[in-house]
This record gives C-alpha cells, structure tokens and sequence, in this order.
C-alpha cells in the first residue's frame, strides 16, 4: 500500500484518467460516421460506450479513495507546460454519479425513440450530441488547469445548444436564444479571467496556482476569485446569475431537460468547490456566498410556488437547492464541504429523475400545466409512486437522502456559528417547507385529483384557448406558436376509459396506454439509485467526509500533480 | 510596453463595442456582437503574456529569454476556433427563428408575462369565472354532448363523433393555414419599416 500524496504516484489507473473523455468523443464520430440507418448500432454503441465509461470512473474512484490523485501528464509534458489531468476523489465521484445519470438518461430517451417509432433527424442529431456533452461533462471533472477547464466547459455548451434546440421549433428557439446568449457571456468572462490570472502567475495549472496565489498581492487574487465565481455562478445558476435557466430548460425533450437539470448546473458546483478549495482557501468571500446562497434559496423557492408548469415548477426548485450547496461552500469547513458533496450527488440523481417522470407525464397528458393535469395516479399508480418517491427526497422528507444532506449542512452551519450562518439555517428550513409545499400541489393537482373534466371530454374538441376562464387570454404570439404550456385544444380522446386508439395533438401522436417499460425502467433504475443513497447512506457520508479531507489539506493533489 | 497598451486598449474598445451589440434585440446582430467581444477577449489574453519579443519559433536562434510567451497564443488559437463554431451556431439559430417568425428578434418569456399577468389581473379572471351566466353555458354544452352520446346508435354515426371529426379538422386547417401565414406576416412587418433619416437611428436604432 502506498500512502496517499507521497511524491509522484503513479497509480495503477493514471493510464485510464483520459478514458472518460476520448471514449464519448470516439464514438460521437463514429456514430456520425454510422449515419441514420443503423439505428440498432447507433444504440449499442451509446450504451457501450457510457457503460465503459462507467466502469472506469468506478476503478478510477476506488483508485482515487486508496492511492491519492490519478494524474495523466497529456503528451508526456509535464506542468507548469503540459495538459494534465486529475483524477482526485472528488472528480472521481462526480464521474461515477455523472456517468450513472448519463446512462439511464440514455436508456430512457432510446426507449422513448422506440416508442415514438421515431426514424431520421432528431435523434440522428441527438446522439453524438449527447455523447459530446458527456465528454465535456468529464473533461470538466478532470481538467487539472483553468485552461482545459474552460474547453471543457465549451465542449459541454456547445452540445447543450444543439440539444436545447432540437428540431429547431418555435419555442426551443426562444429559449435557446436565451440560454445561449447567456452561456456565451460567461463563456468570455472566464477567458478573461484566464487572461487575468496567467497575467498575475504565469501558469494556468491548478496545482502551480494553489502555491502561487498565496504569494499574490490580495487585490489581484480578489479580482482573480471574483470574475471566477461570477463565471461558475452563472453556469450552476446561483441567484441573480439564474433568470436564463427556467425559461430555456422547460422547452426541450424530456431527457435533455433531464440531464440539463441534473449535470450542467451541478458541473458549475464543482468548479466553485475547486476553485474555492484549492486556489482560494479561507473564506475571502464567505459573507458574499451567504448572501448568494441565501437569495438563491428563497427566491428560487418562492418562483417555484407561484408556478403551474410542472415542468418550471421543477426548473425553480432547482435554482433553490442551488442555494443550500453554494451554503455548504460557504461555510468552507470541513463538515461544509462534505455536505456540500453529499447534497450534489444526491440532487444529481433525485432532479433528473422527477424531469424523466414528468416527460412520462407529458406523453401521458400531453400537458405538463397542472390546472389541465389529473388523475394520473389512478390511470398509472407506476408512473405515481416514481414521482412520489423522488419528489418526497427533494423535499428532505425523513429518512430519505434528502433530509440527511439538509440535515448535514445545517448541522454543519450550527458547528460553524455566527449570525448569519443561523439566517441561513432558518432560511433552509423554510425552503424545505416550501419544497414539499411545491411538490404537494403539483402531486395532488397532477395525480391525485380525478382528472379535470375540461382535458378528457369525451366527443367535442372544446378549444381551451377561447373557453378557459381561469388563465388569462394569452398573447397572440403564443396560440400561435401553440405554445407546450399554454396548452391550446383539448383532446378528445376518452382516457380515463383506458382506450389506446392513437390522437394527434399538435401535429404530435399521442398515446393513451400505459408508459412504456423501456422508458419506465430506466426512471425506476434512478428511483432505486436515488433511494440507495438513503440505505447506504453510511459508506457515502463517510466517503464524502474524506473527499473533503483531501480538498481542505490541497497538499495530495497539488503533489501528485507537481511532484513536489 | 507600447505594443502591450495599445492591445489592451483596443480590447478594451472592442468589448465595449461588442457589449453595445449585445444589448440589443435582433438575435444577429447579438452575434456580431459576440464576436467582437471575442476578439476583445483574445487581446487581453495576448497581451497577458507580457511585453512583445521574438518569435516563438526562433526559440533556438534567441535563447528562450528573448522569444515571446507561446502559452497565450495557444490560448488565442484554441478560442478563435470556438468563438467561430459558435459564431456558425448562433447564424443558424437567428436565421430560423427568422424563417419562423419573420423576425429574429429574443423573444420575451411566454410564461414569465403570463405569471405577471396573473399577478396583476387574476382577481379579475376569477371573478370572470364565477358569473352564472358562464357556468350555465358551460353546463349547456356538457349536457348537449352527454345527448348526443346517448342517441348514437350502431351503423350510423352519432352527433359526438361527427362534431368531434369536424373539430380535429378545424383545428389542424387552422394550425395549418397559421403556420404558413407565419413567415408572411413577420416579412410584412418588416418591409413595413421606415428607414430612418439619421444613419445613427439606422444603424444602431429600431430595435424593436
């Protein structure tokens, strides 16, 4: 056994640190390559590919847990020069809970393809986009520099573009426009801040800069911090930076929403907590991170509460429980820290599972507009308990793995002390309330009640749009874009009789059975993962603990990287 | 030292520029703007590798002291290449939202002008709803369609099914004969537009 951070490690899995990133990439052109008609070979190679991608990120954790940090010099060059990149515990776990995530969202949305018997563009595009996003996904994890660390991020949002905007329709466009403009925006602004740091330091590696901004004047590592946390702010939506997210997030395909909600936003956590951990150590801007994460908490849960989107409702509680990781961070203890952690592989999983489940409800409801939604429970108690389960583990209902990460921080906060920290704590408890308050309404709306009479009227089509009192005569622009959640025309199918004669609505076919078991069983697959948390809760506690042991010293990767 | 100011000047200026552009509504012109701000961006990066010397090629004619940081321009080149793959992006999304809608406007946020809305005017629209005079006809229409579900009899089509055949096709002629009318309308709107007198009006003006 050789002890963690002795000098230059090469540990038995450094050759497969760069597996994670080359093999999405490899085979995104190879399924381009492949084309459209295959699409049984286009399937097989996705799945192959993320499940290798999986196995790997699991040697690498374990590796990573007993050996130190994976590094791989890329070329041979070593740093302050060379591209390197690092598998510590921390990437190491994101890897595994992202790779996880990945594959059943992959499941899904081939399931979905078959069900829709969807043949040619979309998912022609949809495939090497998203094995594109995974390697950016990964690459971020890894990146041991400032520099690859921003292609990483490029990677991931050039992806994310062209999937928010499959088929290029109305809505999506809209919302694309936003997302990408905003994207674009921090996209400079950490080019900037590159510029600004390997002005001050002359090196971008992580590692060297952990040394060398300890001997900066404070003014320029103050400016360096700032312009990084504005950056990896407004990628993981934190407050003031997160009017793009719910607007552009509700438009796409149910399983791009899914992984946007779940990674993307999580992947700015994770360079924060980098960031803040090894070049920043100390709490230069703890207060300012308060008062984010507190913002974040409230606002995010007060715009969730006055939605009746299911899918927005769920965009906001998004930006909400942003709020409690950046409070973890915050505190940058120890106990913080681990929490922090706990809470991001926890929300990873919980979040891209209710956004599956309500993609299972649109294809259901055709809706997702909780004043047209109904009866679902009693038409597929399946696809209720999948969002009951996961929606009461958002909303920190004990003993699930919700509740244990919010009682992890908080307990975490109290250890901390101070005034603010207590507001914060108080805050947390309230967005907990207002979560499952959220999460109430959208269950009894959506599944419990029987189902309104103005969606499921058997015989004539009544056009909502012109007979529906209680929302507001909308734009004309929307009717005409026949906007998802304006919802404009009822469906004169007899669900609740359980027919499955095909409709159209919309121009889009309609299903009235069942949901189908190639997209249900990779949403229960992430249910029983979300709930597995809660059962070994133990084993990851304590592996976040150590993960924020490692992060807190700096001292094993800033030596595994240089050498010294 | 010069050669050093004046990029960051001129980055400087270019951001500044670029930030003008991005401000604004039509989604090309956005794009113009990213590209300034780009190139803005990547001579602040050059002229963070310090004063200006040789070549970096030269590396075995001058010694590594007097060749010139190769490090910030690899930076550069790695992000031109991005900022044009974006660029390449952002034409595409602004010419179909042009082809949608006529415009390529960034359209405001459907739901947030309904949430509003609804903040402002919802007492309005509830008691709407409470008016007898609405709820009778709604309870009209529910017993005319139980009717003429009871009075179908088989071998011959019932006055539910043809009225809902009627209205499937009625919506689908309407989704149909509005999606082409989409791009002539937007196309008028703009041909509608007065050229301004003032080239600054024209430039930088009518955002609508």
């Amino acid at each position: 056994m050789i002890a963690a951070g002795s000098a230059g490690v090469d540990g038995p899995a450094s050759a497969l640190v760069a597996l994670p990133v080359l093999l999405p990439l490899f085979a995104a052109g190879l399924k381009l390559g492949v084309g459209v008609r295959l699409q049984r070979t286009q399937r097989v190679i996705s799945t192959v590919v993320l499940s290798t991608v999986l196995a790997v990120a699991l040697v690498l954790l374990i590796d990573a847990d007993r050996y130190g940090p994976q590094v791989m010099y890329a070329g041979g060059w070593k740093p302050p020069v060379g591209i390197v990149l690092v598998a510590d515990r921390l990437s190491a776990l994101m890897l595994v809970i992202s790779s996880s995530v990945t594959l059943c969202v992959l499941l899904y949305s081939i399931g979905q393809g078959m069900a829709d018997r969807e043949e040619g563009t979309p998912m022609s595009v949809f495939h090497p986009a998203y094995l594109v996003l995974v390697a950016g996904v990964s690459d971020t994890f890894l990146a041991g520099d400032l520099f690859n660390l921003y292609v990483g991020f490029e990677i991931m949002l050039t992806a994310s573009y062209v999937l928010l905007t499959l088929g290029g329709t109305v809505t999506r466009i809209r919302a694309g426009a936003t997302y990408a403009i905003v994207s674009l925006l921090s996209s400079v602004l950490f080019l900037a801040a590159v510029a600004v740091v390997y002005s001050a330091t002359g090196t971008v590696t992580m590692a060297e800069l952990a040394r060398r901004f300890d001997e900066l004047p404070g003014g320029v590592a103050v400016l360096a911090q700032i312009s990084l946390l504005t950056v990896f702010c407004t990628k993981a939506a934190v407050f003031p930076l997160a009017a793009w997210l719910p607007d552009s997030y509700p438009t796409a395909p149910a399983p791009v929403t899914a992984v946007f909600a779940g990674l993307l936003t999580k992947v700015g956590i994770y360079a924060i907590l980098r960031t803040q951990t090894l070049l920043f150590p100390g709490d230069r801007l703890s207060d300012a991170l308060m008062v984010l994460a507190l913002l974040s908490l409230l606002v995010g849960i007060l715009g969730a509460v006055a939605q009746t989107d299911l899918k927005r409702l769920l965009s906001f509680t998004l930006v909400s429980h942003i709020g409690f990781m950046v409070f973890g961070i915050a505190l940058a203890t120890r106990a913080g820290f681990s929490g922090s952690i706990f809470y991001v592989v926890h929300h990873i999983t919980v979040q891209t599972t209710l956004f599956l489940v309500v993609g299972l409800v649109e294809r259901r409801g055709v809706t997702t507009d909780l004043r047209r939604l109904g009866g679902i429970a009693k038409l597929s108690p399946a696809l209720g308990l999948v969002f009951f389960v996961p929606a009461m583990n958002l909303a920190g209902v004990p003993p699930l793995s919700g509740f244990l990460g919010k009682f992890g921080l908080l307990r975490a906060g109290v250890a901390h002390g101070g005034a603010m920290t207590y507001v914060l704590i108080a805050a947390g408890s309230a967005t907990s309330l207002l979560t499952l308050y959220a999460l109430a309404k959208a269950w009894n709306l959506g599944f419990w009640r029987a189902a309104p009479p103005q969606l499921y009227v058997v015989g004539v089509v009544l056009d909502t749009v012109e007979t529906d009192e209680e929302s507001p005569r909308e734009p004309a622009a929307v009717s005409e874009a026949g906007a998802s959640s304006g919802g404009s025309g009822a469906v004169d199918v007899d669900v609740l009789a359980g027919r499955s004669e095909a409709a159209s609505f919309g121009g889009r076919a309609i299903t009235t059975g069942q949901p189908p078991a190639a997209m249900l069983g990779p949403t229960a697959a992430l249910v029983a993962f979300g709930l597995a948390f809660t059962v070994f809760a133990g084993p990851l506690s304590s592996l976040t603990v150590r993960v924020a042991d490692e992060l807190t010293a700096r001292t094993p990767y800033v030596t595994a990287v240089t050498g010294r | 030292m010069n050669e050093t100011i004046a990029l960051v000047v001129t980055g400087g200026a270019l951001i500044a520029a670029g930030t003008v552009l991005l401000l604004s509504r039509p989604l090309s012109r956005i794009v113009l703007g990213t590209v300034v701000i780009g190139n803005g961006v990547n001579l602040l990066l050059l002229a963070s590798s310090g004063a200006a010397s040789r070549a970096p090629l030269l590396y075995k004619v001058f010694g590594p002291q007097r060749i010139s940081d190769p490090l910030p321009q690899a930076f550069v080149l790695t992000a031109i290449v991005i900022t044009l793959a974006l660029t390449a992006f952002l034409s595409a999304m602004a010419y179909r939202a042009w082809q949608l809608s006529g415009s390529d406007d960034v359209q405001d946020d459907v739901e947030d002008l309904r949430v509003a809305h609804r903040a402002e005017h919802g007492e309005e629209h509830r008691e709407e709803a409470r008016r007898p005079r609405e709820r009778e006809r709604r309870a009209r229409r529910r017993e005319l369609l139980a009717v003429g579900e009871e009075d179908e009899q088989p071998g011959q089509e019932g006055v539910s099914r043809r009225l809902r055949r009627a209205g499937s096709h009625y919506r689908e002629a309407r989704r149909r004969a509005r999606a082409e009318a989409r791009p002539h309308h937007g196309r008028a709107a703009r041909s509608d537009e007065d050229v301004a007198d003032d080239l600054w009006e024209t430039i930088l003006g009518a955002d609508r």
